[in-house]
């Protein structure tokens, strides 16, 4: 279209191999056809009455706001340790990043155990809390939100780093030669061109931490309104025989999640 | 660019070749299993006399985990080519894979109803009631909630748990609590005995209602706090060869022996009564 300068570039990229377009539809026919089997067990005619079930919208709001607390835990912390990874001289800092990456690798159920040991009321930590101040994160609201961030913080991390990486720092050098001091450089240069991944490392933190169950039924347990979140209300319905329940929820789960993550893909993480 | 285009072209025809062998593979490996088993059935189905063999799939109530996995010991070394794969959860999950065609051949339930569920759908012959079970308050080793009785469960500043509503020692122990007029409360609900188990044994519950059976399995890691008669429960545990799974011998075979003598001493061991 536009005749002079960028019509050389679209000639020189190289065509899509042969190979790559009928595997990435077996890709995709793999994602999509358990959704449908799914969408076709679906008990439609109960679904409204599913909608107004007092467990459903508190599990629905107990996920909802885990989630996004764990996300902004997520982000308080992980953008900062993304940073350390990607832009200091740490040494040992290949071993870091694995040991960072654990909760991916990490059964959730296993992590939930973990946090225990950890932060359970016999755990290293929280044991002396819990002797001195009473308080205690399993059982509670926080507790989900602790195991929510555990699996999730990975994610944020992987993706904010390799953007903080893949930033020209020859900016932020022209910025700091012209006399911007550090904080200034953070908040006009860094910032805005890691934001793509911090958005991107967000949303993935956010989906991983909504559809968490292993860590938190095993950390923070299951009560209703307080540690029941949409996969443990889905677990326990499954438990109880309830298929029908079960596969009513996943379906509200699903599309809880689509409505947030297509807006987003389409502003931030389209190419 | 003829010779680059020729290999080209072999590119392109290779991969459909490969993804074809590859198929043809998975499908081979595929009858492959349905035949073994096939033959394993014609083995055995008949014929009195001919020693048993073949895989025997057993749903059983998560209550029942130890007992079956001595039971499935003892039928092993008395049936050498068999092989017992146990499966254990909650009934009430275990009945809903029965129905969807989990290829189970006896269920053994940890209360009635769901077992009826199963007959009623065609799925279980003539179910027995092979054994009963009673519930207890189990507190980990040391008691430090200082719990005595079932009227504890209602102090707010202990930790408490009980199994899930539906779930039958959920559904048992709320029976036993509203009978003393006891209302709970509560800080979670597992999915089975067992996750509960497993949390007052690791001291992160104060109490809890599990089995009789459980308390005696989880050993010195806790102690069991009885219930008065007056308001306990009896759990009743019902076991049924499936209709649509495998091997009608070794199932049947299976089944006798849990209501044998040998059956109900091993049973007795793990705390259940005689039904």
């Amino acid at each position: 279209m536009s005749r002079g300068r960028p019509t050389a570039r679209r000639v020189d990229r190289p065509r899509t191999p042969w190979p790559v377009v009928p595997l990435a539809a077996v890709a995709l026919a793999f994602v999509l056809v358990p959704f449908a089997a799914l969408l076709l067990r679906a008990p439609w005619g109960d679904l409204a009455d599913l909608a107004r079930d007092p467990v459903v919208r508190d599990a629905l709001r107990l996920s909802l706001t885990t989630a996004l607390a764990a996300t902004g835990l997520c982000l308080l912390l992980g953008v900062p340790l993304a940073w350390v990874l990607a832009r200091t001289r740490l040494p040992g800092r290949p071993v870091l990043r694995a040991l960072v990456l654990l909760p991916m690798v990490l059964p959730p159920v296993v992590g939930g155990a973990a946090l225990l040991f950890a932060f359970g009321r016999r755990g290293l930590l929280g044991e002396p809390v819990y002797e001195a101040t009473g308080f205690l994160l399993p059982y509670s609201t926080w507790g989900v939100v602790v195991a929510n961030t555990f699996v999730a913080l990975p994610f944020l991390v992987l993706t904010v780093e390799s953007g903080l990486r893949s930033a020209d720092p020859r900016y932020e050098e022209a910025a700091a030669t012209l006399g911007a001091g550090r904080w200034t450089v953070l908040r006009r240069i860094t910032l805005p061109h890691a934001a793509p991944a911090i958005v991107a490392g967000a949303v993935l933190a956010w989906a991983r931490a909504l559809g968490e169950f292993g860590a938190t039924v095993t950390f923070a347990g299951n009560l209703q309104g307080r540690t029941q979140t949409m996969p443990l209300a889905v677990y326990l319905a499954l438990e109880r025989g309830q298929r029908d329940a079960a596969v009513a929820l996943s379906l509200v789960l699903i599309a809880v999640s689509l409505a947030v993550l297509l807006p987003l893909r389409d502003r931030w993480l389209a190419t | 660019m003829p010779a680059t285009r020729a290999r080209r072209l072999a590119a392109l025809l290779a991969v459909p070749l490969v993804l074809l062998v590859l198929l043809a593979q998975l499908a081979a490996c595929g009858d492959d299993g349905d035949g073994g088993d096939g033959a394993s059935d014609r083995g055995t189905g008949s014929g009195a006399g001919e020693p048993l063999e073949g895989d025997l799939t057993v749903f059983a109530a998560a209550s029942l985990t130890d007992a079956f996995d001595d039971l499935a010991d003892a039928f092993e070394a008395a049936h050498p080519e068999v092989d017992v794969e146990l499966n254990v959860g909650p009934s009430s999950g275990l009945r809903e894979q029965i129905l969807a065609g989990a290829p189970a051949a006896v269920f053994a339930s940890a209360d009635t109803s769901n077992m009826d569920q199963v007959v009623a759908a065609g799925a279980a012959d003539d179910p027995q009631v092979f054994a009963t079970n009673r519930l207890q308050i189990v507190v980990p080793a040391g008691n430090p909630g200082g719990v005595t009785g079932l009227a504890d469960l209602a102090d707010p500043d202990l930790l408490v748990g009980l199994c899930a509503e539906g779930v039958p020692c959920g559904d048992l122990g709320r029976e036993a609590l509203a009978d003393a007029g006891v209302t709970p409360s509560v800080d979670t609900e597992e999915a089975d005995v067992r996750a509960l188990l497993t949390k007052v044994e690791a001291g992160d519950l104060d109490a809890g209602i599990v089995y009789v059976t459980d308390v005696l399995a989880a050993g010195d890691a806790v102690e069991g706090i009885a219930i008065p008669e007056e308001h306990n429960v009896v759990a009743t545990y019902p076991i049924a060869t499936l209709t649509g799974a495998g091997d009608a011998d070794v199932a049947a075979a299976f089944v006798a022996l849990v209501v044998s003598e040998e059956g109900q001493a091993i049973l007795a061991d793990h705390g259940f009564s005689a039904p």
